[in-house]
């Protein structure tokens, strides 16, 4: 299983939020700009692919206890998510790529859409 | 989650205790006029690598196996400990903190450091290891009394009898507070998970409460109440509101309806998917409305018992994602 801090190299992402844990494990990605829809799809240690930024996507990946959300066309989030994020302990990955980009990477580094079966 | 405090407590902790906490106090020392073959002795029995030279209850140097093998080279091991010791002594205050004794670790690149109160007397010898066990003693103490306030968490229901205890959580949910959105589904979270509630129930009522959470602040008037009351066997869930009121409950129920505007659209709410979400992660829910008046719902999740012995049912419809929304 990757690691955020390979995902962050390979995709050349921005780090915001919480920097604590980048040796966590992906177990598998997600991408959606709708909040109620990653709630009901996403699991703890997936990665949350959206072009969303405000507070809300805090909320929902911690809630969820996702690996990290990578938040795509540039989008940046404000302060207050920012600090919302680091006292959540969730990390935000920022990029200037798309969505639709960002996933094809991931996909290319082995994330897939659900976990793998444990052997 | 929890590695992430963990790592900047190691960090605080380094700025916080001071190196009297992790010193040995009580040290070796020599004099000046030990020879270093019995100082090699004083190194093997005490199982040391070095020791200060003290005269008069006065710190003059530092010796180590260093400064031994060197003398072993020369033939010099009858000499007196003061020919071959360092003089250059790099001590640290007793009161100062750990990350002082680190940086003078890296800095000089010696293996021990002599400790001395303020009028210079040494009062204890400080390694690397010396550390290393302070700071792993000092975790382990706060990770016990996490640990013991997390068992008392956890016991509550069996300390208090009663012929039904349980665990009322109360919140105020202000309408477009968009910023303080699912604060209070994530203090229900964090309740759940002290009082060791399992983690597929504590996603389920995280989603639950999330949803009905983001409904009063998207669609009330004037916000609402959100209450999770939890028992050792059920959780329940209810959310007020004083209006606007649903007009058409079922129309409501259906997957993708919404009657959010575009700008809330816009921020990735308004899916029409709380409701159908809420159904899919509760046993039970109800939804009471009158138009004007205001709306009530309640929603149902069994805690373990009911999920270990046969209902996996939909416990599996809760979690595996597999049906189209």
């Amino acid at each position: 299983m990757i690691t955020l801090s390979e995902i962050v190299q390979k995709l050349s992402l921005e780090v915001a939020g919480s920097e604590g844990n980048l040796e966590r494990r992906i177990v598998a990605g997600y991408a959606s700009d709708l909040l109620s829809c990653a709630m009901n799809r996403a699991k703890k240690d997936y990665v949350w692919v959206t072009l969303q930024s405000h507070a809300n996507v805090v909320a929902v990946a911690s809630l969820l206890d996702l690996a990290a959300v990578i938040i795509t066309e540039g989008n940046r989030p404000d302060e207050e998510t920012l600090a919302r994020a680091q006292r959540e302990g969730v990390s935000l990955l920022l990029t200037p790529k798309t969505t639709f980009t960002v996933v094809g990477e991931l996909t290319a580094l082995g994330v897939r859409g659900e976990p793998e079966p444990s052997s | 989650m929890s590695q992430v405090p963990q790592i900047t407590r190691i960090q605080e902790l380094i700025y916080e205790l001071p190196i009297e906490r992790v010193m040995t106090k009580d040290v070796i020392t020599v004099s000046p006029d030990t020879t270093m073959s019995e100082l090699k002795e004083i190194l093997r029995i005490n199982r040391i690598s070095g020791t200060p030279v003290v005269e008069g209850g006065r710190l003059v140097g530092i010796v180590s196996i260093e400064d031994l093998i060197k003398a072993l080279e020369k033939g010099d091991i009858h000499a007196p400990v003061r020919e071959r010791m360092a003089t250059r002594i790099i001590t640290v205050q007793a009161n100062e903190s750990v990350v002082e004794a680190v940086k003078k670790f890296a800095q000089y690149k010696v293996g021990r450091l002599p400790v001395v109160n303020e009028r210079g007397d040494l009062v204890g010898i400080l390694t690397g290891g010396d550390i290393t066990r302070g700071l792993l003693e000092a975790i382990g103490l706060d990770y016990h009394a996490e640990e013991i306030s997390r068992y008392r968490a956890r016991h509550i229901f069996e300390d208090i009898v009663s012929d039904r205890t349980g665990l009322i959580l109360r919140y105020r949910i202000k309408a477009r507070d968009f910023s303080g959105g699912g604060s209070a589904s994530s203090k229900i979270k964090r309740a759940l998970d002290r009082l060791g509630a399992p983690p597929m129930i504590q996603r389920r009522v995280a989603i639950a409460a999330y949803e009905a959470e983001m409904n009063l602040i998207i669609h009330t008037d004037n916000g609402g109440e959100l209450i999770a009351e939890i028992q050792p066997e059920v959780i329940r869930i209810v959310a007020t509101d004083n209006g606007p009121g649903i007009p058409d409950i079922e129309q409501a129920m259906q997957p993708g309806f919404s009657t959010a505007p575009n700008w809330i659209r816009e921020l990735g709410f308004g899916a029409g998917m709380g409701l159908a979400n809420i159904k899919k992660c509760s046993d039970s829910m109800k939804l009471e409305s009158q138009v004007g008046v205001g709306t009530r719902l309640e929603i149902v999740i069994k805690v373990s018992p009911v999920i270990s012995s046969g209902n996996s049912g939909s416990e599996a419809a809760a979690s595996d994602g597999k049906e189209k929304p």
